[in-house]
């Protein structure tokens, strides 16, 4: 993939996961903190098809940006062939375990198995 | 290798006389024999006038032969002796003493470049990297068939690159440039700036090519903007707004 295309992608998931953790964030503001944090009633938030829905695209967009982000440190930090290739793939996987992880633990609560 | 002090006046007495003086460090180190940089100290006279390549000649000259460093023109023109004076990259051509505003004048070799020895610095990489770039009109036709014109541009045309095109290729950049110091397989702001020179005129058709070239893992992407390179520019080349316009070329901003 072309770095222009990456960067684009890295610019886009930066600017949406702004836009929905604001969402976020005001939706535990504009509730009390018990009626916002307390185990039961965070449970229940999974419950919400579309709070689930915003939780999995922060989730995606969070992990596509941050493990880009790591690979663009990575690939400064020092250089070589075999290196760079380790280090792009090894970020692609890593971004794959965990959003494969959440997206897990996000289907569970919503499903009752916890 | 031993550090030297010594007094001009003392040893030098056809020197012009004047009362100010200034003590030169000169960074002194052969990677064929030495493990590391040491300074050698140098009280030196110099005038309203004396520019820091002059006080380096005139060690040369009556002190140390063998200080090692590359100059030509003497007027901010061949980009040859570009030198970390005080810290900060500058032509030693271009930088009077007395503006330094300092009783020592500290000069090293640039950073992010190899060093042959003392002050003087290998250019291949920012040369390949210049090249990398294919730093010239890219065109089908020609101007040098008879029944052609050559390729006239308005002003506006013009002013949208000339700034780019005094870029004398002294590294002063790349030595400023914080990304080069981590990833030596940056392009660099150099060959950035040149990049853009030639995208922005009009008469160049390799505007797909060049953009190509700078949009990969090392390129244009890997620049952060910390705008040193355009502090340290001797010409008035503004690489880090170079590099912006280029990047709207490639986000789709530009055409």
């Amino acid at each position: 993939m072309k770095e222009s295309t990456i960067m684009k992608i890295h610019y886009g998931t930066a600017l949406a996961s702004v836009g929905l953790v604001a969402v976020h964030i005001l939706m535990r503001l504009t509730t009390g903190f018990a009626d916002s944090l307390s185990y039961e009633n965070v449970l229940a938030n999974y419950r919400s098809v579309p709070y689930v829905i915003m939780l999995e695209l922060i989730l995606i967009l969070l992990a596509v940006h941050g493990f880009n982000g790591l690979r663009v440190i990575l690939l400064e930090l020092k250089q070589g062939r075999v290196y760079e290739k380790a280090i792009s793939y090894g970020c692609v996987v890593g971004m794959m375990i965990l959003i494969g992880y959440g997206s897990r633990t996000i289907i569970m609560t919503n499903m009752g198995m916890v | 290798m031993a550090q030297v002090s010594s007094t001009a006046d003392e040893q030098a007495p056809n020197l012009l006389s004047t009362s100010k003086s200034v003590l030169l460090k000169i960074s002194r180190f052969n990677p064929e024999s030495d493990d590391s940089s040491k300074f050698m100290e140098f009280s030196i006279p110099y005038q309203k006038w004396t520019t820091v390549l002059e006080a380096i000649l005139d060690v040369k000259k009556h002190f140390d032969h063998s200080v090692a460093v590359r100059y030509s023109c003497r007027q901010a023109t061949c980009g040859s002796c570009g030198m970390l004076i005080n810290g900060k990259p500058r032509l030693a051509c271009f930088t009077k003493i007395s503006e330094l505003d300092s009783d020592v004048v500290t000069v090293e070799p640039m950073n992010n470049f190899p060093v042959i020895r003392d002050l003087a610095v290998r250019f291949e990489k920012l040369f390949d990297k210049h090249q990398k770039i294919k730093p010239y009109v890219i065109r089908d036709d020609t101007e040098l068939e008879s029944d052609q014109r050559e390729f006239l541009q308005s002003p506006e045309e013009v002013e949208q690159y000339i700034q780019f095109a005094n870029c004398i290729k002294c590294g002063l950049c790349n030595s400023a440039c914080p990304t080069m110091a981590t990833d030596s397989s940056f392009v660099g702001p150099q060959a950035l700036a040149q990049a853009y020179r030639y995208v922005a005129d009009s008469r160049d058709k390799g505007n797909d090519d060049r953009l190509n070239i700078i949009d990969e893992s090392h390129g244009i992407w890997r620049c952060h903007f910390a705008g040193s390179c355009s502090q340290v520019c001797p010409k008035g080349v503004d690489p880090a707004m170079g590099i912006q316009f280029l990047r709207g070329y490639l986000l789709g901003f530009r055409n």
